[in-house]
This record gives structure tokens, sequence and C-alpha cells, in this order.
């Protein structure tokens, strides 16, 4: 059920839902959340409300959307109540914003949030480069940006890491979640060796393959090379130096990936780039402030740079030229493609 | 990954990090079962899709049929595409379907333990599969002494140093304390008992480990959670299906023996259980073990029990047989289908509070749940009128279907008198939710791959279920045909009489 509310009020919008939960016997689910979404008004909403809708079968939530319209236009709020099938199991609310308002969303959303029930933001597409000091960040315990969506992909990214606060978090560090896990378990089979250096190759603007090595970085304590490639999209292979041979993990396809390891034979894994659906399920299943993902952030300091050569398929270790570990590569920004 | 070797990349507070097992490989015995087909492929590939089975992980089928590796490949598709929870992607099937093999050959047939043995070896050499086997036995108990006999014999139940082997059995644990023994004897004469899984699949239920949390993460509940406020509990599995074709796996067992010994039991143990010192597995069961061994049936036998038979009739809009017509049972079988049984938890905590435990087939609906009635309020402030509709506290954790929490509670009636009546809230795990939350076999093949036994019952605790059971099922041997009652009802009347007598009622779940 759709219910249109043009023009309106926050209050009348909290009206609205009480009636609609009394008339129609919509049950009151035990909502673990208040999700607010913090977007343009563009065709890109839906696939974010949509990705909500779906995350909300595993935590039911209240969502709301805070849609930015027009600012030249005269103050206005339109809102949208969805229930019922056109809202998974939460209910949304859209507040599409107008004029001087767009800016102000705070003030709309703070009447509409849960009692008691911890608030997430998410900004789907460009978001702020300090989360923690904007209005909508500043009431939630848990702000999820997108570094992979912004324009400037890193830069984004060393803009955030620079501001972060506990709480913050951000798609690229959860589409790696499945990276890091291989690898985890990779190093925990024999030989149990010393890890003497690591190269992690990528998308020259994918936000996860900085991630990833600034995770290596910071963890294994070495040098950690970050290859920039033209090739396929966001990561791709990561290799860890050890004295009996390597460990590489390799997706050239964004699908599949090859694990090698010495004395053991080559083994293939799903590794197929994952959806947001599947990373804000991820995201909402922790609320308290992700440690690891700030050693990460500290990490992407210590990496080292090199460029690619095209097609670093085969061979294990690829040639890297030294650079300078401060230089960040914020190459030239091109449309931004979602990276993992 | 023990001794000296700490890995780097190990840091406890990343709780994002998955579990992924070990590289290991699975033995199913019992492939074209109906359990194998639709409940343990489909929860394998759920794993899988949920990246949680290790890289090169194998799953080896050995049956009778006349097969090739391809048409076990397509029995496992099938049921996949059919059965699994999560949608079906073609590249997590393709990983996993390049480590499907299938062994054809009897229980008794040396030369197919060897063929089995070989590829096993060949997995290992090929994907990796560490050396580390599971054995996973669905088949019949009867089959067990062939079976871990030729797995011994073949070689493959032997773990080197840094491998394992770990076999998985199913319900039913023995028919009583001397058979489950015995059973345990067979098992162990070959796999320590710390290799031994059983499974107990309501243990690998989200709402069931929920009573943990329920009960120990909280302060609400535990301080009511004894005799001084607690009437009685009443743990109830219910199906609305019969027994046709299930005869000869059900008959002479009978409900008690199916579902009482093992699940309910369960149960009580989580509900009754003191807070253990840690999460640890063996903190766990000494809780469970020590709750157990307090547990006995309450007496006279002939007042606290009840046993009932399905006869034919109407169950919602369709005719359907007795149990003495169903295919394949005795004309004058005495299986119980119903059984209700009153037992007490001897220790300070709980003296003097019924548990009543109950399960049938063919009654109104399919549900499981664990009720804790609470006692009235010693003194009521109000009018005797005005609390007539006032039933018990009552807080249920309903473990299937729509699972979650309930909490019944009086309240005021809007209106000008004062009159109180019981009203519900409801946590639910959401409606929708559940689609999501994952199955009981995947975190069981999880768990057994990762060699957690948390949620596996211990030999022990298996003999003391049946040292509870043993006496109200010898008691039962010596009174004849079990009582009828009709096809989608809540059982026969002796099991309403058993609460009569004391002043309760079943709940009406």
């Amino acid at each position: 059920m759709i219910i249109d509310l043009p023009s309106t009020t926050t209050s009348q919008l909290n009206k609205k839902l009480v009636e609609i939960r009394e008339q129609g016997g919509q049950v009151a689910l035990g909502r673990v959340l208040t999700l607010v979404i913090v977007a343009d008004d563009d065709d890109r909403l839906e696939e974010a409300i949509e990705a909500a809708n779906e995350a909300s079968r595993e935590h039911p939530s209240r969502v709301i959307v805070v849609a930015k319209g027009a600012r030249t236009a005269a103050p206005r709020i339109d809102g949208q109540i969805r229930v019922g099938g056109d809202a998974g199991a939460s209910e949304v609310i859209v507040l599409r914003l107008y004029g001087p308002l767009a800016s102000q969303g705070q003030s709309a959303v703070v009447p509409l949030l849960l009692p008691d029930a911890p608030i997430v933001t998410w900004w789907p597409g460009t978001g702020p480069k300090a989360p923690a000091k904007d209005p909508l960040g500043e009431l939630a315990q848990r702000r999820i940006t997108d570094s992979a969506a912004e324009k400037a992909p890193i830069r984004a990214l060393t803009t955030r890491a620079k501001s972060y606060v506990e709480g913050d978090t951000d798609l690229a560090w959860t589409r790696l979640t499945r990276w890091r896990a291989q690898l985890v378990s990779a190093l925990d089979l024999p030989p149990y060796e010393k890890v003497t250096g690591a190269t992690v190759t990528g998308e020259a603007d994918s936000p996860s393959t900085e991630l990833l090595a600034g995770w290596l970085a910071e963890y294994l304590k070495v040098p950690v090379k970050r290859v920039k490639s033209s090739g396929a999209a966001g990561i791709i292979s990561v290799t860890l130096d050890r004295r009996s041979g390597p460990v590489e993990l390799h997706r050239p396809d964004g699908r599949v990936g090859t694990l090698t390891q010495p004395g053991q034979p080559t083994r293939r894994i799903a590794l197929q780039r994952r959806d947001n659906k599947d990373c804000l399920i991820e995201e909402l299943r922790r609320l308290d402030p992700d440690e690891v993902y700030e050693a990460s952030l500290n990490g992407l300091g210590k990496i080292s740079t090199g460029t690619a050569k095209p097609a670093p398929a085969k061979k294990a270790a690829p040639a890297a030229k030294k650079a300078a570990p401060a230089a960040k590569k914020a190459p030239a920004s091109k449309t931004a493609k979602s990276a993992s | 990954m023990t001794r000296a070797w700490n890995n780097p990349l190990r840091d406890p507070r990343d709780k994002r990090l998955p579990r992924i097992a070990g590289p290991s490989s699975l033995v199913i015995f019992g492939v074209t079962g109906d359990l194998a087909r639709k409940k343990l492929m489909p929860a394998i590939y759920d794993l899988a899709h949920r990246g949680l089975l290790p890289a090169g992980f194998s799953l080896v089928g050995f049956a009778r049929r006349d097969w090739e590796h391809q048409d076990f490949g397509e029995l496992v598709h099938d049921s996949v595409k059919e059965h699994a929870r999560t949608p079906f992607k073609e590249s997590v099937w393709n990983r996993l379907a390049e480590g499907i093999r299938f062994v054809q050959g009897t229980f008794d047939d040396d030369d197919a333990f060897d063929r089995l043995a070989q590829t096993v070896k060949d997995l290992d050499a090929e994907r990796g599969t560490g050396g580390n086997t599971a054995f996973y036995l669905s088949i019949p108990p009867s089959a067990f002494p062939v079976v871990t006999k030729q797995l011994a014999r073949s070689g493959l139940a032997d773990a080197s140093e840094d491998t394992w082997r770990r076999v998985v059995i199913e319900k039913p644990f023995g028919r009583d304390l001397k058979s489950a023994k015995e059973l345990n004897e067979i098992v162990n004469d070959v796999f320590p008992e710390e290799s031994v899984f059983r499974i107990d699949h309501y243990l690998g239920k989200e709402t069931v480990q929920n009573l943990l949390a329920l009960r120990f993460a909280n302060q609400l509940f535990e301080p009511i959670w004894n005799a001084n406020y607690v009437d009685h509990v009443q743990i109830t599995m219910a199906e609305d299906i019969g027994l046709g074709g299930r005869a000869g796996y059900y008959d002479g067992i009978g409900a008690a023996r199916d579902v009482i010994q093992n699940h309910l039991l369960q149960l009580l143990a989580l509900t009754a259980m003191e807070e253990p010192v840690s999460f640890a597995p063996r903190a766990l069961r000494a809780e469970k073990v020590k709750v157990l061994s307090a547990t006995k049936p309450l007496g006279p036998l002939d007042e606290t029990t009840a046993r009932g038979q399905y006869a034919g009739g109407w169950q919602g809009g369709m005719k359907v047989p007795g149990l003495l017509q169903e295919g394949g049972f005795a004309k004058d079988s005495t299986t119980e289908t119903y059984a209700a049984v009153t037992l007490e938890v001897q220790n300070r905590r709980w003296a003097g509070v019924p548990f009543y435990l109950r399960t049938g087939k063919r009654l109104g609906r399919r549900v499981t749940e664990i009720a804790v009635v609470f006692k009235r309020a010693p003194h009521l402030p109000f009018d005797s009128t005005s609390t007539e509709e006032l039933g018990q506290n009552a807080l249920v954790i309903r473990v299937q279907p729509d699972e979650g929490i309930t909490l019944r509670f009086g309240s005021k009636v809007p209106g000008t008198t004062m009159e109180v009546r019981d009203v519900t809230m409801d946590f639910g795990y959401g409606h929708a939710f559940t689609e999501s939350s994952p199955e009981a076999y995947e975190r069981l093949i999880l768990d057994v791959l990762l060699g957690e036994p948390s949620l596996f019952p211990v030999n022990e605790e298996v003999e003391l279920s049946w040292e509870i059971l043993d006496p109200i099922l010898d008691h039962w041997a010596k009174k004849g045909a079990p009582e009828a009652y009709p096809p989608g009802s809540w059982g026969p009347p002796s099991a309403d009489e058993m609460l009569e007598r004391t002043g309760r009622n079943w709940r009406r779940p």
C-alpha cells in the first residue's frame, strides 16, 4: 500500500502512520532500527529503497528516505508512506524536501524516529565529507557511506579516513568481507610462515582495493604494494609473499576467484561481487564501532603504489614500481562504478 | 592454526568475518533419502552461497543406485533448486558441482568402501580437502554397525595428527537406555566421543538459541524463572501430518521415543538449566547434564501421562485414515502417535513445578513452543467480577512456525468499568524475516565442519534422557492399546484429564 501525502508535515505523517496501524491492522512488528536514507531525488533513489526493503527481511526497520529535491523551489515536504507488500518487512516513509528544507532534513526526520531504537544513516550516492558532522549523520549511531559511488572514489575515501569517528563505515569496506575471509582462512593453513610482503592489484579508482591494501598493511606490518590495473573492475588479485611461496587469490572476471598456495592444489572460489542489498544486510547486522575498519583506514597511509601491467594474469607478484607512500592517487574522476 | 601459529590477520574484534570451515569434505550415506534431498543438500548449497564453505569443499554421495557422478550431481542440483533457501546462482553452483562425487555400493560391499576411500583420497589431492572428512550417516541405526566397521576397515576412519574425522548421526539414538548404550558403543568403537555429532535439528533453530539469550542476557526474566513465580511449564511439539509411508521407521517406536526423548527433553534442559559459567561447549553441556539428571517422571504414571493414537476422520477438509489403516502398520499396532508426560526437575529452582511435555501427529496444527505459565497474582485488589476473564501470565517461546516470543498479561478493557482481560505482547522474528534466518541444518552442518560441538547432545545426555523416559515406556508397554483421538484435535481426553486433575489446562497453541 502506498499513500501519498503531498505538501504535508511530519505530524500529519505520524498521525497517518497510527491511523494505518489501527485501521488496516498492520501489525507493528518488532522493528529493530530506523534506517535513514539520504539521497538526491533521482532515479537511483528507488534502487536504494529496494535494497533497504530487501534488507528489512533480516532487519525489520522503519525506513525514512530523505530525498532532496530542487533547492530553488518553495519550501515543501511531499510525504509518502509505503507499508505491506510495497515495503518488505518494514515501513517506508519517503520525504521529498524542496527549497531551503532540502538542507534541513534532520528537522523532518527527528519526529519520525522510532523510540529508543538505534538509528543508521545511509548515503547510497554522494555523501558528506565528514559523515559524523552532517546533521543527519549526527543523530545516527552508525553512518554508512559508499565511496565507490562518489565521483572521485579514492579522494572521498581518504577524506573520510581523516574525519573518521567511531560508527563510520563504508560499503567499499563491506564489499571486501569475502576477500578478507578467504585470505584469513588461507593463513590458517600450514605452512605457518610469516608473510614478508603483499601486493594488491585492482582498478585504479576502486576504494575497496585501497582498503584491502590498507588492512593488509596494518595487520601484517609488511610493505604492501598497491598496483593499479586498467583491466577488470574492482579488486583483481592479492598476493601474500611467504618463504615457501606466495599465497595468491586472483579474480580476473569479477566472479570466480582462484586461490593458489604452495603445497595445496589450486582452488576455485565463488567470489562474485556483492550487491548493495547484501552489503546493507551485513552493515545492519552490527551497530558497534568497527575497529578493524578504523585500523584499515590507518593502513591507507602505509601503502606504496605502483602502476600495473595491463594483465597480471598468471604470474604471481606483478612487477610494480615504487612510489612515495604518501602519494594519494586520485585518478581523473570518471563515472564512478561500484567496485568490490 | 593451533600452537605457536598466530594468524596475523585474525582479530577477535573483526565480527564481520564469517566463520568459514577449514578444508574438508563431507560424505553422505543415504543420499537418496528424504532428509538428504530436502534438508542436507539444500543446506550445503546455502552455506556455499553464503560463502561459508572452504575453497575446495567436496561432497561425496554413497548409495546403492547405479549412478555416475553426473547423475548424483543432477540429484543435488534438483534438490537445491527446489528446496534451497537462498536464490540459485550459477557461479556458486558450478564451484560446488566441481567437488561432487558419487560412489555406488551397498554397505556390506568391501570393494565399494575401498573405492570410497580412494575417492576421498583423490579429492584431497585434486581439490585440497586437507584430509579432513565428515561422515553423515543418514541411514537407519541398524546399519550403523556395518558402516562404522567398513569405515574402520577401509582406513577411512583413521585420522592423522593434524587432520580430523567426524561422524554425524541422526535420531533415533536407540529405543531405550540399553540399546542407546549399545549404539553408542558401536559408534565410539570407531569414532571417539568428541568426534561424534548427534544432530538434533531443533537445537540449530534460531529461536532455541535465542532462549539462551532471552534468559541469560536479560535482567527481566531470570529473577522470575523459578518455582516462586512459575506455576508450570508446557512444552509442545505438534504436527498436523500423519504417518503414511513412515511405518517402517515409526511402528513400534512411537511419539515418545521419536520426539520426547530427544527434542522435547533438550528443550526442557535449555529452559530449566542453570546459567552456564560460559558458552563454551563443555560448560553448556555440564549444565544440561545437571538438569537432566535432576529430571524425573512424576507419578502415578496412570494419572500423569497420556498416550493416544489418531483415528480416521476429517481433518482440515480432507478425509484421512487412522493409524491402523495407514499402510505398513499392524492392524493391532499399539504404537502411540500422541504422548504426554509430566516431569519434575528435582532441584531448588524448580521444586513443585510440573513440566508437561506433549507431542503428537495429526493434531490441530503444526507448532512447537515452550510456554512458561506463571502463578496468579497472590492478591487481586479488584472486584471479583472484574478479573473473571483474567488468566495466568505466560511467556511463550514460539519455536516454529512464526518464530518469536509472546508475553500474555492482563489489561484493562476500555470502558467505564474496571474489567481486566488477557492480552498478548508479541515479538516476532518477523513474518518475512524467517526466510532469511538460516535453516537449522545449515548451522549444524557448519558446526560439524568447524568442530564446534555446543549444539550437539553428548552421549551422557542421550543416556540420561532414556533414564527419564524408560519407566514411562515400561509402564505403557503393559497397558495395551492407546486411546484413540480424532484427527485435527489436540489429543485424547486422557491428556486433558491429566492436567485437569491439578486444576490446569493445556494451552491451545
